[in-house]
């Protein structure tokens, strides 16, 4: 490969991110951690009902997802900022949003991967039938790509100010509830026989529109929020 | 008169570097610094002089293009620039280094050298032997000093191919061996025909004389 080349470049940023994510490995086990610690709490809450939980299941498990993913995104681009690699990266010749984009690739593998590996273990803690597991993988595999997009765009947004997590947060409530409504709803119709495509469908055509959409405009914010 | 013209048109063939027209920088309707006109050609070295506050470091920010300018443009090669066309002809060097202080220099300095590629018959194990950080290839950055720190950014310099240096205070932090370096990294670049912007608080030696005087005044 030689270097300069767009897809060069690519891996060369995922190959740091990817090496500086396991260098700090106790990071990644953070969301996981926390996803474990979550669920496990709802059967001591709610009482060991294997009828109850299993009607949750699904619910609880996304919703966790969902909560471990919002807080590993805050430092999405703060190290970029703030060591000076991001105007390394705004002035390569390759295009910023595509350098975003591997960013947010980089991401995902370190933060929603592990998530969806523990996902299927924490499912059968709260008793979700067994067919309805592949649903929830599925569904898991398609909804935490398009979360970290979504957040992405929000991360750059907010990168200008200081304490940006709350705003983070507040701003991406209204965009994560129609993936947790789809996300929830299809795993609901697979516990229920129901069929369950449709949802999924919808979370697709959602994760493209966002794969193509979100690095561009997380470049443009980024470098908004750089000319200050 | 016919050789007026042609020599005039020569000129004007061989556009410079990097030149600024009338360039200022506005912030809250306040004029940081300008308009400052200068043009910079392939070999030369420019020192930017100004008291703190007078705005260097937001000059250097504004050539990059990731300031936009108040007023008046920048030129890099005769083309108006900005950052969907500056393609790694520019690299800037400032206050934050830009280095992982997880990762080792050479695993820094192959980073950069994907993003940008690589000069012709460089790579990263001579550069940090250029710069005198031979052994400390495979420390974390986060062991090395301040000033070996800066030295790893300089390898990085030495390593990728833009013509066009913007150095914000690259003698901060070394020591007078540092300094030195600097100063013989910047000639070698002024020889390969590259340009350099420099801002700097102390004297600036070249052992071609003098470099130019950019003014900012407060």
């Amino acid at each position: 490969m030689t270097p300069g080349t767009t897809t060069a470049a690519c891996a060369a940023l995922l190959r740091r991110d990817l090496l500086l994510a396991w260098r700090r490995r106790g990071d990644i086990a953070m969301p996981v951690l926390y996803a474990v610690i979550v669920t496990t709490l709802f059967p001591f809450a709610l009482g060991p009902e294997p009828a109850l939980l299993a009607r949750i299941a699904g619910g609880v498990v996304f919703v966790t997802v969902v909560l471990a993913i919002l807080l590993s995104l805050d430092n999405l681009f703060r190290g970029d900022i703030e060591d000076g690699s991001m105007e390394l990266l705004m002035l390569a010749p390759q295009p910023l949003a595509l350098l975003v984009g591997t960013k947010i690739l980089a991401h995902w593998i370190t933060s929603s991967v592990p998530l969806i590996v523990v996902a299927p273990v924490l499912a059968s803690m709260l008793k979700l039938p067994v067919p309805a597991v592949p649903v929830l993988v599925v569904v898991l595999l398609l909804s935490t790509p398009l979360l970290c997009l979504l957040g992405a765009v929000l991360v750059a947004l907010t990168a200008g100010s200081r304490r940006s997590g709350m705003l983070l947060a507040l701003m991406l409530l209204p965009l994560c509830v129609p993936v947790v409504i789809f996300a929830a709803g299809a795993v609901a119709a697979a516990q229920e026989g129901l069929p369950w495509i449709a949802p999924v469908a919808w979370l697709g055509a959602g994760l493209v529109l966002t794969l193509v959409l979100a690095p561009l405009a997380s470049a443009a914010a980024l470098r908004i929020a750089m000319d200050t | 008169m016919g050789r007026t013209i042609v020599g005039m048109t020569a000129a004007a063939l061989i556009p410079p570097l990097l030149e600024a027209r009338a360039l200022c920088f506005l912030r809250q309707d306040e004029a940081v610094f300008g308009p400052v006109d200068f043009a910079l050609h392939a070999g030369e070295i420019a020192l930017v002089e100004g008291d703190n506050g007078s705005g260097k470091t937001t000059l250097m920010r504004v050539l990059t293009g990731m300031l936009r300018p108040g007023d008046g443009e920048v030129l890099l090669d005769g083309q108006p620039f900005s950052l969907d066309t500056v393609a790694g002809a520019v690299v800037f060097l400032g206050h934050q280094l830009g280095l992982k202080l997880d990762l080792s220099p050479r695993e820094n300095l192959r980073f950069a050298a994907g993003l940008y590629g690589l000069r012709a018959g460089a790579d990263a194990d001579a550069a940090l032997r250029e710069v005198g950080l031979a052994g400390y290839e495979e420390e974390p950055a986060r062991r090395l000093s301040a000033g070996q720190k800066k030295r790893v950014a300089l390898a990085r310099l030495l390593l990728l191919p833009a013509r066009v240096w913007l150095l914000d205070e690259p003698y901060a932090n070394l020591d007078r061996e540092g300094i030195a370096l600097v100063n013989r990294l910047l000639e070698q670049h002024a020889a390969r025909h590259g340009a350099a912007l420099v801002t700097s608080h102390g004297a600036v030696t070249f052992a071609g004389g003098a470099p130019r005087l950019i003014r900012l005044h407060a």
